[in-house]
């Protein structure tokens, strides 16, 4: 430019090492070499110490047979799969009770951080109570509260409580009947897909004409009549091609039907109570943060409180909501590994349980057990961030 | 979280400090001043804290035994609980010198996990536990139970074998630590429970109704239990291994802890060899020569240690059966000091 042309640096006094550009990339340049250096050595010192005392090392361990059998397996898994087998079924195990416990936990942390809020004393109260209850009682003991609950309130077996549609609730869990689908089900499947497609259709329809005339449309009901009404009809069109297996006592148990174990149970309501509490002070903080203008100006135009929380302060509590909750949904995902003080066999309870165990490999082990947490958590979070940015506030 | 925390620890042992040392486990013992013993959380029999905070059982008694051996003195130990996830973790760490943990003796375990089993101190066998009111006579009854165990034991293994070879299904409940797998047993979660039979019975009896429960009669595998070092210290290999054979070797030799002192001037050259009175046997070990009468004067003999703990002198009233001394029908039987 101009002016530096003008102005030449003088060469005298000038020295490499006061130049910050270079001083940045010796620094750096640094940094990655002790890193490397402190990998390595962690990594070399880790081997011979093994090696040292006799015991085995290496990943190998993960093709052998496991030999031991695992009580709620989502995928097929018997004695003759490998511990890698062991570890995918802990690890969706793991994965179905923190995403069945962040939506159950999401649900019950908004609608109590709303009560909390609410003008009906009964109501607030009862939601302080909870809060306050749950969110100072350490969890591992909530666990073992709900697990001992479950069990002594439930009977056994044979004096189970029926429920309707074939289903039984003992200590054993909640027995529901298998479904099993004939040929000719996959045309329901296929009417609930395409009902979905018409749904999403409709909604981009309906606002887009509400934009331009003002008219509204009915979209929920016709919504819930094409989702729940047409695969329905589909259904009994096909010839209702399902079997329901219904579970029959025999022996000590039920046999047949679907099994939820009271396990899962009182992991997924421990987990997902004692969360909801933390998110609904969450929620009360960010309803809190919208100005009260917001309601009443609201109120001003006409809006009953049900439509104003939804239309109005929701949305925009949701800016200050979302930071914070990730933490607690990270949260939740981490305290799923309590599981293993009340016999549910998450990741923990199954790999750096039983198979650490069996192989005695714990450095291998416990290495996967916290890279896969970590891999978890950082996904969450990366989900988290980007909704984050989607609802942040768009400066024009 | 402490549960986890153990492992990882270890772990870390491993990685971080060079060249760990696993030699001379006895100068670092005698360094320290006392001997530091992996133990069962809470077995009654075998290893539990008795209503003063006092380790007592027929493990800790073993414990207290290599203690004596040292330092002439049976105080001179302190005990880790330990669950069967920990145990073998802590002992590669060095977070303890030696495990007494009714643990199970495996070609895996003595070879590939850097330990070494010094001896059978107990031959058990896996058994079945089930409520009096189901009925049921054999173990092959049991398909579609729901039975109770604890994770990382050789018994989660030898149930899923049994089921197999016998095409039974059935469903486990792997709880971590004793307590919680007993708890779940007694509050009817599970029909059956299963370990060691030695341990059923210590079970049965920690139950809130002893008596509706009962133990069936199927013995389905071999379970040698006994103490494990480190792999690599050969001499403290060798006095764990001989703390147990002066055990069994002064019960067959009718040395008690009664009569210890008076045994010294026997004229039974056995007996001398044994409590030192002839012969330097305690150095090749790196101890002092009477290191075996400081042991009996401390804990009994073999048979002493057994009745007290969890034979007929105990409320647990196991029979000696296969652990009785070969001489008279069972199978305990120890090389001779010479």
């Amino acid at each position: 430019m101009a002016i530096e042309e003008s102005a030449p640096r003088p060469d005298k006094g000038y020295s490499l090492f006061y130049d910050p550009k270079v001083r940045g990339f010796v620094f750096q340049a640094l940094m990655v070499v002790l890193l490397v250096a402190l990998v390595s050595w962690i990594a070399t010192n880790t081997y011979t110490n093994l090696r040292r005392a006799n015991i085995a090392s290496g990943f190998d361990f993960l093709g052998a047979r496991s030999g031991f059998d695992i009580s709620q397996t989502l995928i097929s898994y018997t004695t003759d799969s490998t511990y890698f087998r062991a570890f995918l079924v802990g690890l969706l195990n793991t994965l179905l009770v923190a995403g069945l416990g962040v939506v159950l936990a999401s649900v019950v942390g908004l609608l109590v951080g709303i009560a909390r809020l609410s003008k009906n004393w009964l109501v607030a109260k009862l939601a302080t109570i909870y809060v306050e209850t749950l969110r100072n009682i350490p969890l591992l003991l909530l666990l073992l509260f709900w697990y001992k609950a479950v069990l002594s309130v439930l009977p056994s077996p044979r004096q189970s409580f029926t429920l309707p549609f074939g289903s039984f609730l003992s200590n054993r869990g909640l027995t529901l009947p298998a479904t099993q689908f004939q040929p000719g089900a996959g045309w329901t499947l296929l009417a609930f897909i395409a009902a979905i497609v018409f749904v999403i259709g409709l909604a981009f329809w309906a606002n887009r004409r509400r934009m331009a005339t003002g008219k509204p449309f009915p979209t929920l009901w016709v919504s819930l009549v094409a989702l729940i009404g047409f695969p329905i009809a589909v259904f009994y069109a096909t010839g209702s091609p399902l079997n329901l297996n219904f579970p029959e006592l025999r022996g000590f148990n039920f046999v047949g039907g679907f099994n939820i174990h009271p396990e899962f149970l009182a992991l997924l309501l421990g987990l997902s109570l004692y969360t909801a509490s933390f998110i609904a002070e969450v929620v009360r903080g960010g309803i809190l943060a919208i100005s009260n203008g917001q309601t009443e100006a609201a109120y001003a135009l006409g809006f009953r409180p049900g439509r104003t929380l939804r239309l109005i302060i929701i949305p925009q509590a949701l800016r200050v909501i979302i930071p914070p909750l990730t933490n607690q949904y990270l949260n939740l995902i981490k305290n799923s590994s309590l599981a293993v003080a009340i016999g549910y066999p998450d990741l923990v309870s199954v790999f750096s349980g039983t198979v650490m165990n069996q192989t005695g490999q714990a450095v291998e082990v416990i290495a996967i057990t916290m890279g896969v947490y970590l891999l978890i958590s950082l996904i969450t979070s990366a989900f988290m961030n980007w909704f984050n940015s989607r609802i942040a506030l768009k400066e024009r | 979280m402490n549960r986890a925390l153990l492992p990882s620890i270890a772990a870390a042992a491993f990685i971080f400090v060079a060249g760990s040392a696993n030699a001379a486990t006895l100068d670092d013992v005698k360094a320290k001043g006392f001997v530091q013993c992996g133990v069962n959380t809470g077995l009654l029999g075998f290893g539990s804290p008795d209503d003063q905070g006092n380790w007592t059982g027929f493990d800790v008694d073993y414990c207290r035994a290599v203690a004596a051996a040292i330092f002439n003195d049976p105080q001179k130990v302190k005990f880790t609980p330990l669950s069967t996830a920990e145990r073998f973790t802590a002992l590669q760490s060095g977070e303890i010198d030696i495990l007494s943990r009714n643990t199970t003796w495996t070609m895996a375990r003595d070879t590939s996990l850097g330990l070494s089993f010094v001896g059978t101190t107990y031959y058990d066998g896996q058994g079945f536990m089930v409520r009096k009111s189901l009925g049921i006579t054999s173990a092959l009854e049991l398909t579609g139970a729901s039975i109770c165990v604890q994770t990382g034991t050789t018994t989660e293994l030898n149930m899923a074998d049994f089921f197999r070879v016998n095409n039974m299904n059935y469903n486990p409940v792997v709880f971590e630590k004793l307590p919680e797998a007993n708890a779940a047993y007694d509050s009817g979660r599970c029909d059956a429970y299963t370990t060691d039979s030695s341990g059923l019975y210590a079970t049965r009896l920690v139950l809130t109704n002893p008596d509706e429960h009962v133990v069936l009669p199927e013995i389905i595998s071999k379970e040698p239990l006994g103490p494990v070092v480190r792999q690599g210290d050969t001499q403290w290999f060798n006095i764990g291994k001989w703390v147990f054979f002066a055990l069994i070797n002064a019960e067959e030799l009718g040395v008690t802890q009664a009569n210890v002192e008076e045994m010294k001037s026997s004229e039974n050259q056995d007996i001398r060899r044994l409590l030192g009175t002839d012969g330097t046997f305690g150095e090749g070990i790196g101890l002092t020569n009477d290191w075996a009468a400081n042991v009996l004067k401390a804990v009994g003999n073999y048979g002493e240690i057994f009745e007290k703990n969890i034979g007929s002198g105990s409320k647990l009233g196991i029979a000696r059966g296969l652990n009785a001394l070969w001489s008279k029908g069972g199978i305990q039987y120890a090389p001779p000091v010479r």
